[in-house]
Parts: structure tokens; sequence; C-alpha cells
């Protein structure tokens, strides 16, 4: 009985593994500023050198931080997402923008609009490896506190932003 | 005569050929060696199976910039890896810590070596046994 049952309950084991590992995404870091004050920084704004915007920003209201730069596809790719969630007025969006330039970030925004409530020129990446990023386009989410509730790795759509982000969102607004 | 100076000039261009950074090796032979043990445990989290030694990823040149910064201002190998785990987790290290949520990775091949030998044993046990009381091979040719 033994000799069928035992390679059948280990055949049963490794599926259930194997199950498990073809849903994970290993390009999928999980973040550790999970649940942690957001990195402090100070930067120009993209728009005003002469300007600084930095983590106080985002302090006091729930709001999204998300990392961009023209050079990156997906964020081409996530944009009218960006700014279908800047007109719904559901959350403000703060930009970082990773590793660009500045004319050609300027010139991305005049074409295509601009869903930010500001965004923070970070040429040389230094701010991006405070916050642990690897990937354009990432996506924050900071609570009121300043504390990191949630990341997204790759474009949004408004799918992911409604299934995994707005519930957040609508939770950390009730506990308050 | 051309194939050994052809040889020559290989051999004197190959240090530049190693050197990824455009700064140059660290003047103090000491930190070299700790900025190339540490850069060659550290995973470049873009192309996930290179460490940021061997990747001339934009974010690799990021870290690597930043470990020689942190190396030059004097910290510890514990502390930079610390700065990097922080950011980016415990995936970023090449070699897991020893914290006991990564018990069972460090034990896993030991483990497995057990069984293997385990079940050979058992194996091997049964095929002597049955050597032993009888010699007429399995009906069927099959061992077991």
């Amino acid at each position: 009985m033994l000799k069928f049952l035992l390679p059948l309950a280990v055949f049963g084991l490794m599926v259930l593994v194997f199950f498990r590992g073809l849903q994970l995404d290993p390009s999928e870091v999980p973040s550790p500023l999970i649940g942690k004050p957001a990195p402090s920084f100070e930067l120009p704004t993209l728009r005003d050198p002469a300007q600084t915007i930095g983590s106080d920003a985002l302090q006091g209201e729930v709001s999204l931080l998300n990392v961009w730069a023209t050079w990156c596809v997906g964020c081409r790719q996530e944009h009218n997402t960006l700014l279908a969630i800047a007109e719904s007025g559901e959350v403000p969006i703060f930009g970082l923008n990773y590793r660009d330039e500045r004319n050609a970030a300027l010139n991305w925004l005049d074409r295509l609009g601009d869903p930010y409530v500001a965004s923070a020129y970070d040429p040389d990446g230094q701010v991006a490896i405070d916050w642990g990023v690897y990937g354009a386009p990432e996506t924050f989410l900071i609570d009121a506190n300043g504390i990191v509730r949630f990341k997204h790795l790759g474009p949004l759509t408004p799918l992911i932003f409604e299934t995994k982000i707005l519930p957040i969102i609508r939770e950390l607004r009730t506990q308050r | 005569m051309i194939r050994a100076l052809f040889l020559l000039v290989m051999l004197a261009s190959a240090p530049a050929a190693i050197a990824i950074d455009k700064e140059g090796p660290l003047e103090d032979p000491a930190l070299q060696a700790r900025y190339e043990q540490l850069t060659w445990e550290l995973r470049c989290l873009v192309c996930q199976n290179q460490n940021i030694a061997d990747s001339n990823a934009d974010l690799a040149k990021d870290l690597r910039k930043q470990v020689r910064a942190r190396l030059l201002a004097g910290e510890t190998d514990e502390q930079i890896l610390n700065y990097m785990t922080d950011r980016y987790g415990d995936f970023v290290l090449y070699r897991p810590s020893l914290a006991p949520k990564n018990w069972l990775l460090w034990a896993a091949p030991v483990l497995l070596l057990g069984i293997g030998v385990w079940l050979m044993v058992g194996a091997v046990r049964r095929q002597v046994a049955r050597g032993a009381d009888e010699s007429k091979p399995d009906e069927t040719g099959n061992a077991s």
C-alpha cells in the first residue's frame, strides 16, 4: 500500500510546489519598504530647478509616487492610466523623474499631458536607489503618515489601479 | 614574431578589459579587494542572474558607485550590505543571510543529500537481500 501512496504523495507535493512556482514572478522583488516610512529626499522639481520638492510633500494625505522616465517604454504605456487617475481626483500623483534629461521630460509632459502634482528631478538616480527602484515604471502608495503601503512594479493599468490600489486607498481613508 | 607581438599587446590590454568602471581601481589595494568582493556578492536587480560587478546596466553602475563611495567613506562591509538590503531586500544578496527564515534554504542541500543516501541504501539493501535468498532473476527483468 505504502509503495503506491508514497510516490503519489511526493508527486502531489511536487505539483503543489511547481504550481505555486508558476504563479510567482521572479522579476518582482518584494520591497522591504512596505510598512516603513518613505525614504526622505529633497530634489529640484522638474519644471523649475530653483524649487525643490521632497518627502514632506508626501505627508498629510494618501498619495502615489510614480517613478518614470522618457526612455521607459512601460511609462509610455501607463501614461494614459495616470492621466485618468489624475483626472478622477481619486489620489494625487507625484512623479520621480528617473535618470532622464530635463528637456526630454518636459517635452514629454507637454506633448502627452501632465498627470503629476509635481515631479522631482533625479538625473543620477541616487534618490531612486533609496527607494529601492530597479525598473521604471514603479508606483508607490504612501499613506497620510508618510508610510509606504504598496508598491507596483511595471505599467499601471486601470484594472490594476482599481483592484489593487484603490481598495487600499479607501481602507486607509476610512481608518482615519 | 608578429604572433609574439600580438600576444604581448593582448596581454597588456587585458587589465583594461577586466575593469568595468572607467574610474579605474581604488588606490588602496585592500579597499579594491573589498570592492571586488562586495560587487561580486550583490545581485543586479535588472539582470537578475548577474552580480553588479559583471553587469553593465545603469542600476548596476549606480550601485557600484555607491559601494565605492561608501568604502572610501570608511564604512564596513556589513554596513554596505545593510544599506543594500534596506533598499532591495535580501534578494540583493547572492549569499543569503543565516537568519532563521533562511535556515531551510541553507539546510536543503544536506537534507536532500540525506534523503538520497537513505533511498539509495534502502534500494541496495533490498537488492542484496533478494540476491541472497533467490538467485533466479526477476521475471519482468526489472530491478525492483
